[in-house]
């Protein structure tokens, strides 16, 4: 069976392209279009892989990074976290709220693939 | 359709969105209605379009809206403050903004002064106080380095490969982070040989689940450089210690050969390394549960669907001919002189309703709230305040008043030119304005109503009024009407929607674009609308759109007039009845009135307007039907008699004959012939120049 990725991103043009990438690349991709619907999702399509925004209404990519980490069933869940730049400080707190990794924008569809790869199981 | 360009065709939706998401946002911060969501809002709209920009390379726009974010940014964090230059600064930067994305959509491109100028005024207004964020990126730029640092020596050229020394924190297992992962990268990079140090691992009844007991010593057979070797760190390089070092070059191959075969060869210990995973496993709910759940996650993400136009066009076509189908079939039925009591006439009545569903379900899709139209007009507005130094307020009112698709679309240029035309030419200039005693803020209001089935749009302001002894004289020097023509003050307005028409003195660069107000008046006749406009001197002017709901369907009364059937849309009407002898008055040689609930309205005989025929019918043997314009004047419109009321479809009369006085446009009727449907506003307008009608005391 093929992996699920959960892509949370309140970007409808980003969650597109997402889709697009992971799902030629074979995996099954649901979304979710913030922080409070990332987690809904999460707890009814339990997905292997999530990836997330930061800048994100109602519920910010931080604070849904930390709401996953504290639900024990998700606790080794890989959480990718996307970021415009390669900065330092959003990367840190992203970290520190339980990120796995990050992808930076923008990706081409064989960055993206390769850095799940690198997290998945 | 290449999936990327579906991609980009979303990505240009989302930008228009999200533009009006930013200015929406923008004008409230800066009329202090504004809370700490809104600045949040605008970020993330402005970050967004970054974000997407960057995917499809569009390079100007992406260092523009970073330029921007970074300013909102100092907004959002309190570091700048809302004042009113910077607010403007904002604003412009918005506009600026929109034309990137027009430009990266393949538009006008955006001159470069413009945008360098922009770009270093908000760069100065990001820097201004003290510029604490390149300290804070600094101060996060260091950390993450200083495991690396020490190791960045051996430039030499990778000989053998890398002695790796890994040995993980409780943090990386806790971030979801996989030794077992990091090791197959690495396996991809040459050959491996790895060896597992279990050393620390500690009795069962010492074991934390969490915790971090195992350190692997990995040996890389690989021409690949350092960079690429800690690439696959990457992600833990803070939560564990991570030595590379270069093999021992060739002579100490062998031993360094020798020293692995002492050790198990890649043996991970995959028991071990699932150990944290396990929780996870266990807190799984039972399938039914998680059936439940996912049927409700799919109704949150499926709110909307996106159709193509042209398909739900087709659809309400579709539903027009199933109207005129349906009214054949009711036809038919009549004609089949079935008993009263037949089935049929129960289905009948039940598919009437069915169709009226449809098409009200067709029409609710195709409807779309006026709210971006006017959002669009703020920018106009600003636009011309900013060339002619007005100072000027634009209140909206009704936004989410929804009309038709095709409406809509139509309704861009005709706003945008009132819009123009009231901030240019009927708004003072601040110092007039405070020599007439007003607020130097001039205001223009736009607002969209429902009113009787129809869409009514005003735009109006708070200027000096139409310049009626200028109108006037213009109008004879342009030979539109004759020196010693005596008009009345609503033919004077009246006179700006003719062809050839220019009140300003100087064709102005804002207004005078080629476009006349006549223009603007055949446009929203092509609607199905009018356009009317009344002026107070020293207060201001109205100009009022007044637009069909759907361009579709509407609802009438079939009436018969000297044998030809016409249809009077049903919102106009206001009553029917049977004149009596008592009401009906002569005045002057042709003309009569109607005393209708004490109140004197004009009686028209239909036949007669309409050249059916040319001796008038007595008004006792007909029936009256009494109609009011938008303006809510009044008339009585002299019919035979009534046939029925229903449904029709609109077909344009412009499009397949030409445009006829009186005529709004046509339809089919259930025996196929074609029936005209009267355009009551002409009507009304025909009395309107008549002498004024006084009340019945």
């Amino acid at each position: 069976m093929s992996m699920t990725i959960l892509t949370v991103d309140d970007s409808r043009t980003m969650r597109d392209m997402l889709n697009l990438a992971l799902s030629e690349a074979g995996y099954r991709v649901v979304h979710a279009i913030d922080g409070e619907h990332g987690l809904e999702v999460l707890r009814a399509e339990k997905p292997d892989i999530v990836i997330t925004d930061i800048n994100m209404p109602r519920l910010d990519g931080y604070g849904f990074i930390e709401a996953v980490r504290d639900d024990p069933g998700f606790r080794n869940l890989p959480i990718l976290v996307l970021t415009t730049e390669n900065a330092p400080d959003k990367k840190e707190r992203a970290r520190k709220a339980g990120a796995t990794g990050w992808i930076v924008k923008p990706f081409n569809a064989e960055k993206l693939v390769s850095v799940v790869r690198r997290v998945a199981a | 359709m290449d999936p990327m360009e579906t991609i980009r065709q979303t990505f240009f939706q989302e930008c228009e969105e999200q533009l009006n998401e930013t200015e929406t946002g923008l004008l409230a911060l800066e009329i202090g209605e504004a809370d700490s969501e809104t600045v949040n809002a605008v970020f993330r709209a402005v970050h967004s379009i970054k974000g997407g920009a960057g995917a499809f390379k569009y390079e100007r726009l992406v260092r523009f809206a970073h330029v921007f974010e970074t300013a909102l940014d100092g907004l959002r964090n309190g570091r700048l403050e809302a004042s009113p230059s910077a607010m403007k600064t904002m604003l412009r930067s918005a506009d600026l903004l929109a034309d990137l994305v027009r430009e990266a959509r393949g538009d006008a491109a955006v001159d470069d002064a413009r945008l360098e100028a922009l770009r270093d005024e908000l760069g100065r207004l990001a820097e201004e106080p003290g510029e604490p964020a390149t300290q804070a990126a600094d101060s996060f730029g260091f950390q993450p380095l200083t495991l690396s640092l020490g190791d960045l020596a051996p430039e030499t050229p990778p000989s053998q490969g890398w002695r790796i020394v890994f040995r993980p924190a409780p943090d990386l297992y806790r971030r979801g982070n996989e030794p077992a992962r990091i090791l197959r990268e690495l396996a991809e990079l040459g050959d491996m040989r790895v060896t597992c140090d279990a050393s620390a691992l500690p009795l069962l009844d010492a074991f934390d689940p969490g915790g971090a007991y195992l350190a692997w010593s990995i040996d890389l057979t690989s021409a690949a450089p350092r960079e690429k070797v800690e690439d696959a760190f990457d992600f833990v390089i803070d939560d564990c210690e991570l030595r590379v070092a270069p093999l021992a070059p060739a002579p100490d191959a062998e031993a360094a050969n020798a020293d692995g075969l002492e050790f198990t060869p890649l043996s991970i210990d995959l028991p071990m390394i699932d150990a944290p995973t396990a929780p996870q496993a266990a807190a799984s709910p039972p399938p039914t549960e998680r059936k439940v759940e996912t049927v409700r996650a799919e109704a949150t993400v499926s709110q909307t669907i996106r159709v193509d136009l042209e398909r739900v066009d087709r659809l309400a076509n579709l539903v027009g001919e199933l109207v005129i189908n349906q009214a054949m079939l009711s036809q038919s039925i009549v004609e089949a002189a079935l008993p009263r009591a037949s089935k049929a006439f129960d289905d009948l009545t039940a598919l009437e309703q069915l169709t009226r569903e449809i098409q009200e379900g067709i029409m609710a899709i195709r409807a779309q709230p006026v709210k971006p139209l006017f959002q669009r007009m703020t920018r106009i507005v600003r636009e011309v305040a900013d060339a002619t130094g007005k100072m000027v307020r634009l209140k909206t009112e009704g936004e989410a008043t929804e009309v038709d698709r095709t409406v809509f679309e139509k309704l861009a240029d005709p706003l945008t030119h009132l819009i123009r035309n009231a901030v240019d030419h009927g708004l003072e200039t601040p110092d007039e304005r405070a020599a007439a005693g007003k607020p130097e803020h001039g205001e223009v209001r736009l607002t969209a109503a429902h009113r009787s089935g129809r869409i009514v749009i005003d735009v109006s302001d708070d200027g000096k009024g139409i310049d009626r002894a200028r109108v006037k004289a213009k109008a004879v020097e342009k030979d539109l009407i004759a020196a010693d023509a005596q008009l009345s003050n609503t033919e004077i307005d009246n006179l700006l929607f003719l062809p050839g028409f220019s009140t300003a003195a100087a064709v102005s660069d804002i207004s005078g674009r080629g476009v006349g107000m006549d223009v603007v008046k055949s446009s929203i006749q092509s609607l199905g609308g009018r356009i009317s406009v009344s002026s107070r001197p020293g207060l201001g002017s109205t100009f009022s759109l007044s637009l069909p709901l759907t361009l579709a369907v509407l609802d009438g009364m079939v009436v018969k007039v000297a044998e030809q059937t016409l249809v009077a849309p049903l919102t106009t009407i206001v009553e029917t009845l049977r004149p009596k002898a008592r009401d009906v008055h002569r005045l002057g040689v042709d003309q009569r009135v109607l005393a209708d609930r004490g109140v004197f309205v004009p009686l028209i005989d239909v036949g007669i307007e309409m050249g059916f025929r040319t001796t008038p019918a007595d008004p006792l043997s007909g029936v009256v039907i009494i109609v009011e314009g938008d303006g809510g004047a009044r008339c009585a419109l002299m019919v035979d008699s009534i046939l029925d009321q229903r449904q029709v479809v609109i077909k344009s009369l412009e499009t397949n004959y030409q445009q006829v006085q009186g005529v709004a446009a046509a339809t089919i009727l259930g025996d196929g012939r074609v029936a005209l449907i009267l355009d009551i506003d002409a009507f009304v307008a025909v009395t309107h120049s008549q002498p004024p009608l006084a009340a019945v005391s």
